[in-house]
């Protein structure tokens, strides 16, 4: 863990389901999140993903990425270019600050028409003992 | 004034911390991670809010204060709600058997602002969640309250059913006004430039005192004075010598993004309209560009435009 790695990459399928389902089992009832013919009168092409999805979306790519041990400490986003069905999304990731066990990481979310979301966690990574390196590399 | 005010009092979360909404919050959203299973399980940190959420219920502890904002701006016909930023810090795990409660406070609104989704205002307020009365996590959530800019029409169209008593049908198919461009605006200063475009001619003054041109068209000239002036017509080549790209706020009848560029004539004088021919990522100063008259709208003159082209592809 150190400033400057870059986490492996997740790509996410943007599907209705996903859009619905995270609307749902995140208790947000917004008709912009499950009637397309809603979200179009307000303005929108489709249904788009909802912000407490996107929000545990970056959540669990850190964790992914970190490990179950792995605990977050603030989750901060903003949200540009909307997830719409049919769409994918790719989360990347950098660390940008190590403090103890405790790293910053900026994560961004790209779909195919823009940023969808921008954002920094901070995960805290109980330190592991550190195991034996073959050679002695400190 | 609404700032600083409660938005929501002595808030209970409708459901406690509990095993099936965190398996169902997990599958929904493909998170697999051991620690939110199993007999130690803790709720994943991100369904902070999920915790506080109204439901279909609604959300009862809404203060009046926050009512009262929101129905200044849905009185302003900022009608519809799209959440832009949310910031969440966890003080410590949320377990099954938690039972949270919560106050949430108006940080600020913003004034109008102008946004790709039409013209609203942001509304941030900080929640404090608290279990037991210690505090477990705050959460701050920005939304923006705004009025449509345009409507999407439905997919299916909804065809009004035939009925034979002649009644009228419940649904109305809606139909959305196709919007207009901005007309010109056509005075005795500037009338011999449109008379021009009308003749797919672009016109540029020519000072009689000086020769020097000019455009946009003027009824003096800066340089010498005088009043005086004929016009000549510009041959159509250009250079673009600067260009913008507009991606935000879209107006009616236009379709972002798309290149505006300040063409260099040949003749020497610049003049300001679309790009055409050439993405819009593609559009590069020095690119040289040859005017044409496109008609976007039954009824209105075609208007002067440059089309660009791209270098030729290299075949293999
Ligand atoms: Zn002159």
């Amino acid at each position: 863990m150190r400033t400057g790695d870059e986490l492996p990459e997740l790509e996410i399928a943007i599907t209705r389901t996903l859009i619905v389902a995270g609307a749902i089992a995140s208790r947000d009832f917004q008709d912009v999140h499950h009637d397309a013919e809603s979200a179009r009168a307000k303005g929108s092409p489709d249904i788009f993903m909802n912000i407490l999805t996107t929000n545990g979306l970056v959540g669990r790519y850190v964790t992914d990425c970190f490990g179950p041990a792995a605990v977050l400490r603030k989750l901060a986003i903003r949200l540009g270019a909307p997830n719409y069905p049919g769409d994918t999304m790719v989360l990347t990731g950098r660390i940008e600050d190590v403090d103890g066990d405790t790293a910053v990481v900026r994560v961004v979310g790209a779909n195919g028409i823009g940023r969808h979301v921008s954002g920094t966690v901070t995960v805290s990574v109980p330190q592991q003992p550190p195991s034996p390196q073959p050679g002695g590399t400190p | 004034m609404f700032e600083g005010r409660p938005a929501v009092s002595g808030g209970v979360g409708k459901d406690p911390v509990n095993e099936p909404m965190i398996r169902h919050w997990c599958e929904a959203l493909g998170d697999t991670s051991a620690a939110y299973a199993g007999p130690d399980a803790v709720a994943p940190p991100a369904m902070l809010q999920v915790w506080t959420m109204g439901g279909l219920s609604g959300n009862a502890g809404r203060s009046a204060a926050y009512e009262e904002l929101l129905g200044l701006l849905d009185g302003a016909g900022c009608t519809s709600v799209v959440a832009t930023d949310c910031e969440q810090e966890y003080l410590r795990p949320l377990r099954p058997g938690d039972r949270v409660t919560f106050d949430s406070v108006v940080e600020s609104v913003s004034g109008p602002k102008s946004t790709k989704l039409g013209t609203g205002y942001f509304v941030t307020t900080r929640t404090d969640v608290r279990v037991d009365g210690e505090p477990v996590g705050t959460h701050r959530f920005r939304i923006l309250k705004y009025a449509p800019v345009r409507t999407y029409a439905p997919s299916v169209p909804s065809r009004a059913p035939e009925t034979p008593t002649g009644q009228k049908p419940q649904v109305a198919p809606t139909s959305t006004p196709t919007p207009t461009r901005p007309r010109p605006v056509i005075n005795r200063d500037n009338a011999g430039f449109w008379d021009g475009v009308d003749r797919h001619q672009l016109l540029i003054q020519r000072c009689l005192g000086c020769r020097a041109l000019r455009f946009p068209w003027l009824p003096g000239c800066n340089a010498c004075g005088s009043g005086d002036w004929d016009t000549v017509e510009a041959g159509g080549d250009g250079t673009v010598f600067s260009y913008v790209v507009l991606h935000h706020p879209p107006f009616p009848a236009f379709d972002p993004p798309y290149a505006v560029g300040l063409i260099e004539l040949a003749e020497g004088v610049r003049i300001i309209s679309n790009v055409v021919g050439v993405p819009y990522d593609k559009v590069r100063i020095g690119m040289p560009v040859r005017l044409e008259f496109v008609r976007y709208e039954e009824g209105q003159p075609a208007l002067p435009v440059f089309r660009g082209d791209l270098p030729a592809e290299v075949g293999g």
